[in-house]
């Protein structure tokens, strides 16, 4: 199902909680919607389903205005955060419930369930109540109850957060493997931006009631377009003053504007570790910590703190050590505007070697 | 310590609850059974049984009508404002702080028939004050919040998610009632629908003012005890009494019963 | 659009027709009782509060609630504390007896304790040998207060000595506090807002108690003679404005005490 949605708004009393949203999303995609906690994300979720009606603004389907529609004719398969599976029915129930208020045939509904049961691997478990179940197979058994009806569109409201972080990462390739298959327009909202970068077609970054930027993963991770984003996704230090940096003296040009350096940003190493000395600076081991697969370096350029990361491979430091530093980019914003520098050196000596 | 303690509450127990218990089972049967069976079958005692009988019946399915909604309305209802639902909830206690002489006392006021509003439907030919319609809202007033109180917790606690989950499915509000909501409250609804049994049964105050105790025409049973023992017939008022009481106690159990049922559900 | 349409108007009927059973039913009754008192002036209405024996019959009323209060303090708390801590043969008979005067028709509740204290009883044989009599005394209706009011400590306690931590408790003897320390600086704290709740709860059922007491007291008119049932003798002389004035005192400090209990306990809730 295409899904468009037009300056949407929605206050909750004097709590402005969606501003003037707008995005449209092609058939067949998974979308993550990612974002602090109570940033708005699950009130866009509640508009499109029906749930709660927005103040203003209009949602469409295949181009259809659907405000006005119940959410009961609305053709969506909506799974709940902490599932809200029917206490009282047995797996089978509940995967059953819907086809029953749409009054399939019994033998229809019989297959459906079947193949559904089939498909999110609950065999056995058909009599089962959901106290009796796995956190992981409730999970299952939502998604079951919510495409058993066929819906054109999937919501998720933050499908994994009640489930323990090692079957975590296993329900999420299942997740996206069996969207894949179904080819279902789906839409999942996400505090974890792990999640919504492993599972996503398309993120889309809300905070504060705003659509921050709508893109892929590496859209975003690449070309972030708000400060709010680039600090958002992926790990990052903020610089009070780049120009103070080597290869970013041009940054003085703007005065009030700040720098955000990324961990894969800077790179470091012992003087015979460089190819082109000039580029890089001296700067001093602050503190190590070892993240099991890499190191994390905290050093000091001058009065610039970073942080970056370091292979296990390499010559291990010390802290105190004195070592090369190569800033390869920094992200600049002010309040009006932000962009991308490149360090001047680097690009110089290319020049120089073409 | 240990054994003082418990010592001490059984002898509390069998003093407080166990010995009226006993000397009532004991005293319907002074006169032996005889005794007992006339006191039951007197007609004034079949008459006033069948008038409890037939106000606990329209209390309970009255009560457990407008209960079960009204607890929807105080939990679920967007068009109240979460203001007003809190007035709301806060009058639906108040029977519990009247007296129910003082229940009874209201309706005389509003609907007697020195009353304005008695006056009108007294010359229309409808009685309600020492009457039985009179005596059943008595009783409605008196039993109010017992349904009501069972089953809003039941209602807050098992949250909107299930019901939205339902309607997303394509399920409209009676078929999310029935099959979804009603599932879950069902045994502390039968844990209110036993308690205003209990109550609307031993209800005496309220409609000992309302009824004006007429012999053959608006005694309960507990009026009839009431009645017995300003006659000093007190072995009549026994077999009544202890009829009532055997109900108390049944429908205790039934209580107990439900009460453990509304934990596993 | 129209069948919708249509549905709207039903649905706001409906809603509507609830509301009014609801208000004809409950709030109607209370505000008519406020005016019919009211109805004739203050200075009537002072006259009617201030006639010896119905200000006596108040009076009566509160310390006999007042004192059956105490008793049911004390019981309630142990027997909560028994029910809940020690495990017994007998104990879930006892449990559920605790809401056996819940259950019981007042008038039986009254009837029992005229026969268990009536001068043919042995009780009451033995107590007038001693040279005082309970039944049609005052004593009997304390005892018909506290039968009546008997769960509302209990049940009140109950669910706070559930839900304690028993590390709390552990936590205070591996600091070394005696048992009996433990007690009253970790546990009694813990259970005091259900006893202060569950009291006024039996306080104010013990003020508007009427069935068991009006066949126990002899209702003797400034001596025995308590608010409901001088109400109910108002109510049969035909004198409405005398019952209504004492009923509104009556209402008026059981609405507080009502009041009181819903603030305590939506304070404890925030807490």
């Amino acid at each position: 199902m295409h899904v468009e949605v037009r300056g949407l708004n929605k206050k909750f009393g004097e709590f402005h909680a969606v501003k003037n949203v707008d995005f449209s999303i092609a058939k067949g995609q998974l979308i993550g919607l990612l974002g602090p906690s109570g940033g708005g994300k699950t009130s866009i979720l509640r508009m499109l389903a029906g749930l709660e009606t927005p103040d203003s603004g209009d949602i469409l389907f295949h181009g259809k205005r659907v405000n006005d529609l119940p959410p009961q004719e609305r053709g969506i398969g909506f799974v709940f955060q902490n599932y809200a599976l029917f206490k009282h029915m047995t797996v089978e129930g509940n995967i059953a419930f819907g086809l029953e208020v749409k009054k399939w045939p019994k033998s229809r509904i019989k297959e459906r369930v079947a193949e559904l049961v089939e498909l999110t691997g609950l065999s056995g478990f058909e009599k089962r109540y959901p106290h009796q179940l796995s956190g992981g197979q409730r999970q299952r058994v939502a998604f079951a109850r919510a495409l058993a009806p066929e819906p054109q569109l999937l919501l998720l409201d933050e499908p994994f957060a009640a489930i323990d972080a090692k079957i975590r990462q296993e329900l999420r390739s299942w997740l996206r493997e069996m969207i894949d298959r179904l080819g279902i327009t789906s839409i999942f909202v996400t505090h974890d931006q792990d999640e919504a970068i492993e599972v996503a077609d398309e993120i889309m970054i809300i905070s504060k009631g705003n659509l921050e930027q709508k893109g892929t993963p590496w859209e975003i991770y690449k070309n972030p377009q708000t400060p709010f984003v680039a600090s958002f996704i992926g790990e990052s230090t903020i610089v009070e003053d780049v120009s103070s940096l080597r290869g970013f003296e041009d940054a003085r040009a703007w005065p009030g504007t700040k720098g955000l350096i990324r961990p894969e940003y800077v790179e470091i190493g012992k003087p015979e570790e460089f190819q082109i000395l000039s580029a890089t600076e001296t700067g001093r081991v602050k503190h190590l910590q070892f993240r099991g697969s890499e190191w994390l370096v905290e050093l000091e350029v001058g009065s610039t703190r970073l942080v970056t990361y370091r292979s296990l491979e390499k010559e291990v430091l010390h802290p105190g050590d004195e070592i090369q530093v190569l800033v390869h980019r920094a992200y600049l914003f002010n309040d009006n505007d932000s962009w991308i520098m490149e360090n001047k050196l680097k690009e110089d000596r290319m020049y120089v070697e073409i | 310590m240990r054994r003082l303690w418990i010592g001490l509450t059984f002898l509390v127990f069998a003093l407080l609850l166990g010995a009226p218990v006993v000397r009532i089972a004991m005293g319907a049967w002074d006169e032996g059974w005889r005794g007992f069976a006339n006191g039951l079958t007197r007609p004034e005692a079949v008459h006033a049984l069948a008038m409890t009988g037939l106000i606990v019946a329209a209390v309970t399915v009255i009560n457990t009508f407008f209960g079960v909604i009204f607890s929807m309305y105080l939990v679920r209802a967007a068009w109240l404002g979460p203001r007003l639902k809190k007035l709301l909830n806060s009058i639906v206690d108040l029977p519990f702080a009247v007296s129910p002489v003082i229940g009874g006392l209201m309706i005389v006021l509003l609907l007697g028939p020195d009353s304005a509003l008695g006056g009108l439907l007294g010359a229309a030919g409808i009685k309600i004050v020492y009457a039985l319609p009179g005596m059943i809202l008595a009783t409605l007033f008196v039993t109010f919040p017992l349904v009501i109180r069972e089953v809003m917790p039941v209602l807050q606690e098992i949250g909107t998610q299930q019901e939205e989950a339902a309607s997303m499915l394509g399920a409209y509000g009676w078929t999310t009632f029935r099959r979804v909501t009603w599932p879950q409250i069902r045994w502390s609804v039968v844990y209110g629908v036993v308690l205003t049994v209990a109550r609307s049964l031993g209800e005496f105050g309220a409609v000992l003012v309302v009824s004006g105790n007429i012999l053959f025409k608006t005694q309960t049973a507990t009026t009839l005890v009431y009645q017995d023992v300003e006659n000093f017939s007190l072995t009549s008022a026994n077999a009544v009494a202890l009829v009532l009481a055997a109900g108390s106690v049944a429908l205790l159990l039934l209580m107990e019963w439900a009460k453990s049922r509304q934990k596993h559900v | 659009m129209s069948s919708k349409f249509q549905n709207r108007w039903w649905g706001w009927g409906f809603r509507s027709a609830v509301m009014l059973y609801f208000i004809i039913l409950i709030v109607l009754p209370i505000l008519g009782i406020y005016g019919q008192s009211l109805s004739a002036g203050w200075q009537a209405f002072a006259d009617n509060i201030t006639e010896p024996l119905a200000w006596k019959s108040v009076q009566l009323t509160v310390i006999m609630a007042l004192i059956a209060t105490v008793i049911n303090i004390a019981i309630g708390t142990m027997a909560g504390w028994v029910l809940i801590r020690y495990r017994f043969p007998g104990r879930s008979l006892l449990n559920s007896m605790v809401d056996l005067p819940f259950a019981l028709p007042t008038a039986v509740a009254g009837l029992m304790i005229l026969l268990l204290l009536g001068p043919q009883s042995p009780v009451g044989h033995w107590a007038e040998q001693l040279g005082f009599s309970i039944l049609f005394h005052r004593p009997a209706i304390v005892i018909a207060m506290v039968f009546v009011t008997f769960p509302f400590v209990i049940r009140a306690v109950q669910p706070l000595l559930e839900e304690l931590d028993p590390a709390e408790e552990e936590a205070a003897y591996t600091m070394g506090a005696s048992k009996r320390k433990t007690f009253f600086r970790v546990i009694f704290p813990n259970m005091l807002p259900g006893i202060v709740s569950g009291a006024m709860l039996a306080f104010s059922r013990a003020l508007a108690e009427f069935g068991a007491v009006v066949l126990v007291a002899g209702n003797i008119p400034g001596r025995t003679l308590i608010a409901s049932v001088y109400i109910f003798g108002e109510i049969e002389s035909d004198n409405a404005a005398g019952a209504a004035a004492v009923s509104v005192i009556l209402l008026t400090l059981s609405f507080l005490i009502l009041w009181l209990v819903n603030h305590l306990q939506s304070r404890r809730k925030t807490a």
